[in-house]
C-alpha cells in the first residue's frame, strides 16, 4: 500500500514545485517553533494543517462519506434496546429507527412462482421485494447486510483502538527507555511477526474459542504489533530533540515527558497505520468468519453470511454470495482511500523523497 | 564484509528468533485451560493408574521446561507426536498436505510475479498517463478485495458459469497431473491478486525513482536505444527492492492460502489448520503454526541474503 500512494505523492510533489498551498504549510510550521509559549497551540495547528489538507483530497472523503453511510445503515438497520442492566436506560429502546427493509431473522417463504424445491421456495434471486434476494432460509440479504455490519465494523473499530491502547504504550516504554526493555519488547514483537495475521489470529481462536470477544482478542492479539514498531521508531528519533531535553532538564517526570511532548510528536505514523489497520482488520474478521472460526453461524457477520452460503454460491446462487462480499469489498477499498489521504495530510512530502526526482 | 560474514552474522540472528517462535507455540498450548490429559483421553474418566502411565507416556509428568525441551528436540527431528483426532503421527499427516499447498504457493507467487513485475514496468514508464491511471486503479481494488471472496466469485463465474474448470478437486489424479494443476489456477490466482497489487506499485514506484537517475540520462544521451536503457539499466536496478518484497509475499501467499483453500475445498494444509482447530487437534495446530512461523523466518532470512547479493552495500 505504501507503494501506492508514492503515485498520489509524485503528483503532489509536482504541484509543491509548481508552487502552489504547500509553502504555506512549509512557511507555518518554523514560525510556530519560535513562539515556546504556544506549545499546546502548535499541537493543535499540525492537526488542523492535516485535516486542511485531508479535506482537499476528494477520494479521501468519498471513503470517509462511504464509511459513514455503511456505519450509519448499521446503526439504524434495527432499533437498539439498552441492555437490562444498565442504570436509566435499562430495557429502553435508545435507537428507534428502523431502516431495514425486513426483519433480519425473518423467513419470507415465496411459493407459486416455479416448483416448491426447498431451494424455489426460500432463497429468491434479487426481486422488487427482496433488493439483494433472499437466503438459504428466505431471510432478506440486504437486511442482513445491514444488520450485520454491527459485527464487522465494530470488530473492525473496536479491535483497532484496543490493539492501539497496547501497542502504543509498549512501543513507547521500549522506545523511550531502551535498553533491556526495549531488547525484551521488540524481540517477542519479532517473534510473533514471524506468523502470518491470519495463521497468528487462529492459533489464538484455536486456544480461546470462537466468540464475538475472543474474536476481538486474536485481532489485537495480532494488530498491536505494527503500532509497537512504528512508535518506537519514532520516539528514538523524537527523543533526540532539543525540547525533550529541555524538559528533562525542568525535572519533569518520564511519563509527562513521553505523553506531552513525545507522542503527539511521534503520533502520526500510527494513526496513518491504524486508520489503514481498521481495513485489514474487518477484512481479517471476515475472513475468520469464513473459514468457519468467527462467530456463530446464526449473526450476520459478513463473513459468516458467506461461510453459510458457500455451497450454494458455488451452484450458481451468485446473489447469496456476491453481496455480502461486496460490503466487505466496499469498506475495506473506503478504508484505504481515507487511509491514503490520512498519510499524505500528515506527511505531504514524506514519498515524495522516497520516490525520488523533487528534492 | 564478504557475503560469507553476512550470512553467518544474519544467520545467528535467525536461531534465538527460531527458539522464540517454538516457545510460543509451545506456551500457546499451555495457556489453554484445563488439564492437557483431557483432550489425549477425550475427557473419558480413567482409572489413575492408567492416567498415570498415559502422563508418562507423553511426558505430562515432568516439569514445564523439560516438556518443552523434549518437545523442541523431537520437533527438531521431525516428530511432532500423534494428531489426537486421528490417531496418526502428525508429520505423515502434515507431509500429505504439503506438496499440494506448495504448489499452489509457487503458482500464485508465479501468477503474482508474471503479472507484477510487466505491469509495474508499464505504469512506470508511462506513468502519469492512462496506463498508470488504470494500474493504479487495478491496485485500489486488487488490495481491498477479500481473497475468499474472489475466490468464491472465480468458482462462481469460471467453474459453475462458464464451466471451464471443475468446481470441486479432483480425487483420483496425482498432485502434478493436468487436471490438478489447472485446478490449482483459480485460487492461484485468487490468492496472487492482493500481492500482485502490491508488488505492480512497488515494482513502479523503485522503477519511477530509478528513471530519474542520471545514469540513465548518461545511457540516452549517448545514444543507447530506449530498449537497452530500460532493460540493461533501469530494469535491473530496481528489481533489487522487489526481490526483498518476496519474502513479505511468502507470508502474504500462506495468509491468502490457508483461507482459499477452504473456499476450493483443497487438500492443502490450510485446511488441516482450519479443520483442526475446530476438533482442538492441538498436536497438528501447534506443529502446523511452528511449521508456518519457520517457513517465514527462513524466507525473510533468504531475502535478506539475496538482497545483500544482488546490492553489496547494503552489507555494511
Amino acid at each position: 500500500m505504501s507503494s501506492d500512494t508514492s503515485t498520489t505523492t509524485t503528483e503532489r510533489g509536482r504541484i509543491r514545485v509548481s508552487g502552489f498551498d504547500v509553502d504555506r504549510v512549509e512557511e507555518r510550521d518554523p514560525l510556530s517553533s519560535w513562539e515556546p509559549g504556544l506549545q499546546a497551540k502548535e499541537g493543535r495547528g499540525r492537526l488542523e494543517f492535516a485535516w486542511l489538507r485531508f479535506k482537499r483530497n476528494r477520494l479521501a472523503l468519498f471513503g470517509g462519506a462511504v464509511i459513514a453511510f455503511m456505519v450509519l445503515l448499521a446503526v439504524f438497520a434495527r432499533p437498539i434496546q439498552a441492555p437490562p442492566g444498565v442504570p436509566l436506560l435499562g430495557g429502553q429502546t435508545i435507537q428507534p429507527l428502523s431502516l431495514a427493509p425486513a426483519d433480519p431473522a425473518a423467513q419470507n417463504i415465496i411459493t407459486g412462482y416455479t416448483e416448491p424445491t426447498l431451494e424455489n421456495t426460500l432463497a429468491w434471486p434479487p426481486t422488487g421485494l427482496h433488493l439483494f434476494g433472499t437466503d438459504w432460509a428466505g431471510r432478506d440479504i440486504l437486511s442482513r447486510i445491514m444488520y450485520g455490519g454491527r459485527w464487522s465494523l465494530s470488530i473492525g473499530f473496536i479491535a483497532v483502538a484496543v490493539a492501539l491502547l497496547v501497542g502504543v504504550p509498549l512501543g513507547s516504554i521500549a522506545g523511550y527507555y531502551g535498553g533491556k526493555i526495549d531488547e525484551l519488547i521488540m524481540r517477542f514483537v519479532d517473534m510473533l511477526y514471524a506468523f502470518p495475521f491470519i495463521v497468528l489470529a487462529i492459533a489464538v481462536i484455536a486456544v480461546l474459542g470462537r466468540g464475538y470477544w475472543e474474536m476481538i482478542l486474536a485481532l489485537v492479539a495480532v494488530g498491536w504489533l505494527p503500532y509497537a514498531r512504528i512508535i518506537r521508531g519514532e520516539i528514538l528519533s523524537v527523543k533526540e530533540n532539543d525540547y525533550v531535553t529541555a524538559a528533562k532538564a525542568l525535572g519533569s517526570r518520564d511519563r509527562s515527558i513521553i505523553t506531552r511532548h513525545i507522542l503527539p510528536n511521534a503520533m502520526a505514523p500510527v494513526i496513518v497505520q491504524a486508520t489503514l489497520s481498521i481495513g485489514t482488520t474487518v477484512l481479517a474478521a471476515a475472513a475468520l468468519g469464513f473459514i468457519g472460526l468467527g462467530l456463530s453461524p446464526a449473526s450476520a457477520e459478513w463473513g459468516v453470511m458467506l461461510n453459510v452460503e458457500q455451497d450454494a454460491i458455488a451452484r450458481g446462487r451468485w446473489w447469496a454470495g456476491a453481496f455480502p462480499g461486496l460490503a466487505i469489498f466496499l469498506f475495506v477499498m473506503a478504508i484505504n482511500l481515507v487511509g491514503d489521504g490520512v498519510r499524505d495530510a500528515f506527511d505531504p512530502q514524506g514519498d515524495t523523497q522516497q520516490s525520488g526526482g523533487f528534492r | 564484509m564478504s557475503l560469507q560474514r553476512f550470512v553467518l552474522k544474519r544467520g545467528l540472528v535467525t536461531i534465538p528468533l527460531l527458539l522464540g517462535i517454538s516457545l510460543i507455540t509451545f506456551g500457546m498450548v499451555h495457556a489453554i485451560p484445563g488439564d492437557p490429559i483431557d483432550f489425549i483421553t477425550l475427557f473419558t474418566e480413567l482409572d489413575p493408574a492408567v492416567e498415570a502411565e498415559i502422563r508418562a507416556e507423553y511426558g505430562l509428568d515432568q516439569p514445564v521446561y523439560i516438556q518443552y525441551i523434549d518437545w523442541v528436540t523431537s520437533a527438531a527431528q521431525g516428530d511432532f507426536g500423534r494428531s489426537i483426532i486421528t490417531r496418526s503421527p502428525v508429520i505423515d499427516e502434515i507431509m500429505s498436505r504439503l506438496p499440494y499447498t506448495l504448489v499452489m504457493g509457487v503458482m500464485a507467487f508465479g501468477v503474482t510475479v508474471v503479472t507484477a513485475i510487466p505491469s509495474g514496468i508499464l505504469a512506470a514508464y508511462y506513468r502519469n498517463t492512462k496506463i498508470d491511471q488504470v494500474s493504479r486503479v487495478f491496485a485500489l481494488l486488487g488490495i481491498a478485495i477479500p481473497n475468499f471472496w474472489l475466490g468464491l466469485m472465480l468458482l462462481l463465474v469460471f467453474a459453475s458459469g462458464l464451466g471451464l474448470f471443475p468446481v470441486l478437486p479432483p480425487t483420483d489424479q496425482g498432485l502434478l497431473s493436468v487436471e490438478m494443476l489447472s485446478y490449482t489456477l483459480l485460487p492461484a490466482i485468487a490468492i496472487g491478486t492482493g500481492s500482485t497489487a502490491l508488488m505492480m506499485r512497488l515494482m513502479r514506484s523503485s522503477m519511477v525513482e530509478e528513471l530519474d537517475k542520471d545514469y540513465v540520462r548518461t545511457a540516452r544521451a549517448k545514444g543507447l536505444p530506449e530498449r537497452s536503457v530500460v532493460r540493461k539499466h533501469v530494469l535491473r536496478n530496481s528489481l533489487i527492492s522487489v526481490v526483498t518484497v518476496a519474502a513479505i509475499q511468502v507470508a502474504f501467499i500462506i495468509s491468502g492460502s490457508v483461507v482459499v483453500e477452504i473456499v476450493f475445498a483443497y487438500p492443502g494444509i490450510g485446511r488441516l489448520l482450519v479443520d483442526r482447530v475446530g476438533n482442538r487437534d492441538f498436536p497438528v495446530i501447534q506443529a502446523i503454526v511452528l511449521l508456518i512461523g519457520v517457513a517465514v523466518i527462513l524466507a525473510n532470512f533468504l531475502a535478506d541474503v539475496l538482497y545483500a547479493y544482488l546490492d553489496p552495500r547494503i552489507r555494511y
